[in-house]
């Protein structure tokens, strides 16, 4: 082996000189990572834009709720009660007022979008795609053109997604979690064929079905990249923890993947082909709906949450990998506890598959099975705790630099300390019972799972920018964008654990308040809404500040946040096959050599000469 | 204490990775060789042998969680719902079974003649086994033709539908088995089969084995939860 490939010489490989062969279907893994995160910035967009129009029509819908409260004080002919009429009924009519089923369309598309096209996309398929190989000193992934195959799928799957826009019917609305029987019975919504759960359903379990596809084979190819790959010297445990995360990443896309990906054919079955694996016997609306008897709804929400738990830690891990690096190289500290962060890693995403019956407390489960997936889902919260204190003591005593992408890691810590605690809440069945269902529900996985995601993502492209297209991008612009994103997202997200408190129900597009607190409830609608509009608006300055940054960014050195991983040694951005010539150097130090006692600079860079680090330095980690 | 476990790692990392990852590393990055297929990408990029074989039992580690998917789902469904009827398997099943597991004898077979380096004695077998795979995915159609015909649609019963997507399922893993003996009895026969030690071979035959106990399993799943 060795002296057959020893045996070959080395000589320069050019990139393809057709452009569509260079930037449309490349192989190249680093523009497959481009694409993924193209892909997840556009679906983020859509996505985002969806949630404010129904946060518009939530706080409409509020105002409404109020002016009935006080038409029913009033007399019904007198001429303010007409007056409140004209008000409701004109506000009805404005656009932001959808119907009952649009609202849940648009929630159902809103949660798939963001859940599998951003957060599943952007920090595996994106940053991993482009800088794991990099990162570990490899040329390539193992297998570049089942890379492309990957993303080609997956904007294939975007595709059908969006497509449940216009068809008949419009987009689904049976949730994220496409419970059925709702999503597997068109007429058990109460409307013929051409209703939300029509075609837009089964383009919904169609483009899933493709996802999972394409999700299992970026999984095969990053955890081979990772195993067979890895340049000399490059052992497992002086890779730098982003690309532990990924690893660990890749094992739970393949072993979660490929459960949804049945759960969503069987679903498809009962749809179109008569089965009944989930749709249970004695369903009448109007007339009996189904001639047979016995498929079961808790089969399938089993199968979704194996695959869903997994899921959530497919998109918090990579964002924990990278906040580790990041907090270790500008708090110019060697990570604190860099084994406990591995095992920390291995441990959350092993636990993750013993826990998917804390979704289901309320589904009718036996509670001697609840408390046991409970007592599991606390025992996340150990290798959870491990990671933040590990985080905490990265930076205990660091030299810090707050510059945009260190604030945006920070804002991560904070995001999934705020929303970790919610889960301890509803990690437990007894105390579930009460918040299942609310909003606390919500403003927790919103939390947790989706804004601390994202900042990792605003923290990975702030970081990476200046590698992947050689300019440095806006500080001031970057750091404007954090403040109020951080503070507008807090402010969203605590208020819903407020409202859940108080007992608000989730997934109801219109409200009678008669049972709640009306005014407070109405209340925090309208600071959500409003503060919601904002947010979303100011990420209109990360998209001005990326689009402005590739053309008028000043221009990147190899290296401007004197880091240590091996992208930092190449050329910003990097060359086709990555290392001049497929000169892989061999690395010789570990990944977080900051502030070595004695060593010339502040930072080791891994592929450094041994006598970089001092024989007298004390163990880096 | 765990200072010193992380500095024993690396030192004994490298050994393992030594054995093979000649290539990955710097120096000989160089090209793969053949060139017919492997999809380098166009960098040259050096794929040490045990990488296809890594890549391989993880596809299969994914086939794996969705036949154990559909296999809990039979389970749960039957003991769930009361209306499960115990299905007649197709007697040509156990035909079927008899060619799958002589193909793989035959695969096996072939590929160990590969490996003594007589060329001609393995293409004969593997062809043998080929066509063994093909009879089992006519005969597995005749199944689905029998069930049918009695009655037994995919939406005539929920024991029938599980009979229907789990033969379906390892059908298409095994018409993806049998593309990859065609492709190989192709290399054959353009006297290449012995590229990169009989690389296309081994890992055909892997799967083609590991698809036998798949098999198993699904017949002995319909026969134990009839």
């Amino acid at each position: 082996m060795s002296a057959e490939s020893a045996a070959e010489h080395v000589h320069v490989h050019e990139p393809p000189s057709s452009f569509i062969r260079r930037w449309i279907f490349s192989t190249d893994h680093k523009v497959v990572g481009i694409q993924y995160w193209i892909l997840a910035l556009v679906a983020a967009f859509v996505g985002m834009w969806l949630s404010v129009v129904f946060r518009l029509h939530l706080a409409n819908e509020g105002t409404i709720a109020q002016l009935n409260n006080q038409l029913s004080a009033l007399a019904p002919d007198s001429a303010q009660a007409q007056a409140l009429t004209e008000q409701i009924k004109a506000l009805q009519a404005k656009w932001f007022v959808l119907t009952p089923e649009k609202y849940l369309s648009y929630l159902t598309m809103h949660g798939t979008i963001l859940v599998f096209m951003v957060l599943t996309t952007a920090p595996m398929g994106g940053f991993g795609n482009y800088f794991l190989p990099i990162q570990i000193g490899a040329l390539d992934m193992a297998f570049p053109r089942l890379n492309m195959l990957s993303i080609w799928l997956t904007i294939l799957s975007f595709i059908t997604l969006m497509a449940a826009f216009f068809v008949p019917g419009g987009p689904p609305n049976s949730g994220w979690t496409g419970y059925p029987p709702l999503s597997a019975i068109p007429a058990a919504q109460g409307k013929g064929y051409e209703g939300p759960g029509g075609y837009g359903q089964d383009l919904w379990v169609l483009s899933i079905a493709i996802f999972c596809f394409a999700s299992l084979v970026g999984a095969i190819n990053f955890i081979v990249t990772t195993l067979d790959l890895r340049t000399k010297g490059m052992t497992m445990l002086r890779m730098p923890l982003t690309c532990w995360a990924w690893f660990v990443t890749a094992i739970l896309s393949l072993l979660s993947f490929a459960v949804l990906l049945v759960a969503g054919l069987l679903l498809l079955l009962d749809r179109n082909a008569g089965t009944s694996f989930f749709i249970p016997g004695d369903l009448f609306f109007n007339k009996p709906l189904v001639d047979h008897r016995g498929g079961s709804p808790i089969l399938f929400q089993h199968l979704f949450w194996f695959f869903g738990h997994p899921e959530v830690y497919i998109a918090i891990v990579p964002g924990m990998g990278l906040v580790s690096h990041l907090l270790s190289t500008f708090a110019r500290k060697p990570v604190f506890g860099y084994a406990a962060m591995v095992f920390a890693i291995f441990g959350i995403g092993i636990v993750g598959f013993f826990v998917w019956g804390h979704h289901m407390f309320q589904s009718g489960m036996s509670p001697y099975v609840a408390v046991a997936f409970s007592v599991m889902t606390m025992v996340v919260g150990v290798p959870s705790a491990i990671k933040t204190f590990n985080w905490l003591g990265t930076l205990w005593g660091g030299n810090i630099r707050f510059t945009s992408p260190m604030l945006y890691a920070l804002g991560f810590v904070s995001l999934f300390v705020t929303g970790g605690i919610g889960g301890i809440f509803l990690g437990q069945n007894a105390v579930d019972i009460y918040f299942h269902d609310t909003y606390f529900v919500v403003g927790h996985f919103h939390l947790i799972m989706g804004v601390a995601a994202i900042f990792a993502m605003f923290a990975g492209t702030a970081f990476w920018f200046p590698k992947m297209f050689g300019r440095m991008m806006n500080e001031p612009l970057g750091k404007i964008h954090f403040w109020i994103t951080f503070a507008g997202v807090n402010v969203i997200f605590i208020t819903m654990h407020l409202m859940g408190l108080e007992g608000h129900p989730r997934r109801y597009s219109g409200f009678n308040y008669d049972f709640l607190s009306s005014n407070y409830m109405v209340t925090c609608h309208k600071i959500v809404t409003h503060t919601a509009i904002l947010t979303a608006t100011t990420q209109l300055l990360l998209l001005v500040n990326i689009v402005y940054s590739l053309f008028a960014g000043p221009k990147a050195t190899d290296n401007p946040w004197e880091a240590t991983s091996l992208e930092w040694a190449i050329p910003s951005p990097p060359p086709f096959e990555n290392f001049k010539g497929g000169h892989v150097p061999e690395v010789h130090h570990g990944p977080y050599e900051f502030s070595v006692p004695g060593a010339a600079k502040d930072y080791i860079m891994q592929q450094e000469p041994p006598e970089a680090r001092p024989a007298t330095a004390p163990s880096a980690h | 204490m765990a200072a010193l476990e992380i500095r024993e790692a690396p030192a004994a990392a490298p050994a393992r990775l030594s054995e093979g990852a000649g290539g990955p590393s710097g120096p000989a990055g160089g090209s793969d060789g053949g060139g017919d297929g492997d999809g380098d990408g166009g960098k040259g990029q050096h794929l040490p042998r045990r990488t296809y074989f890594t890549a391989l039992w993880l596809a299969l580690a994914g086939s794996f969680m969705i036949f154990a998917a559909l296999a809990s789902s039979y389970i749960v469904r039957r003991g769930l719902g009361g209306d499960w009827q115990a299905l007649h398997l197709p007697p040509i099943l156990w035909f079927n079974t008899l060619a799958l597991l002589g193909s793989s004898a035959l695969v096996e077979w072939a590929r160990r003649g590969l490996a003594a380096g007589r060329l001609d004695a393995f293409r004969m077998r593997w062809l043998s086994g080929t066509t063994l795979g093909l009879m089992f995915l006519g005969g597995q159609g005749v199944a689905w033709w029998e069930l049918h015909r009695a009655g037994m649609t995919l939406s005539a019963n929920i024991s029938a539908s599980f009979f229907y997507v789990l033969t379906v399922a390892h059908a298409l893993h095994v018409l993806v088995g049998v593309g990859a003996l065609l492709y190989v009895a192709a290399l054959a026969l353009k006297g290449r089969a012995e590229a990169k030690g009989g690389l296309a071979a081994d890992l055909s035959a892997l799967y083609w084995h590991v698809l036998d106990g798949v098999w198993l399993c699904v017949l002995g799943l319909m026969l134990v939860w009839r």
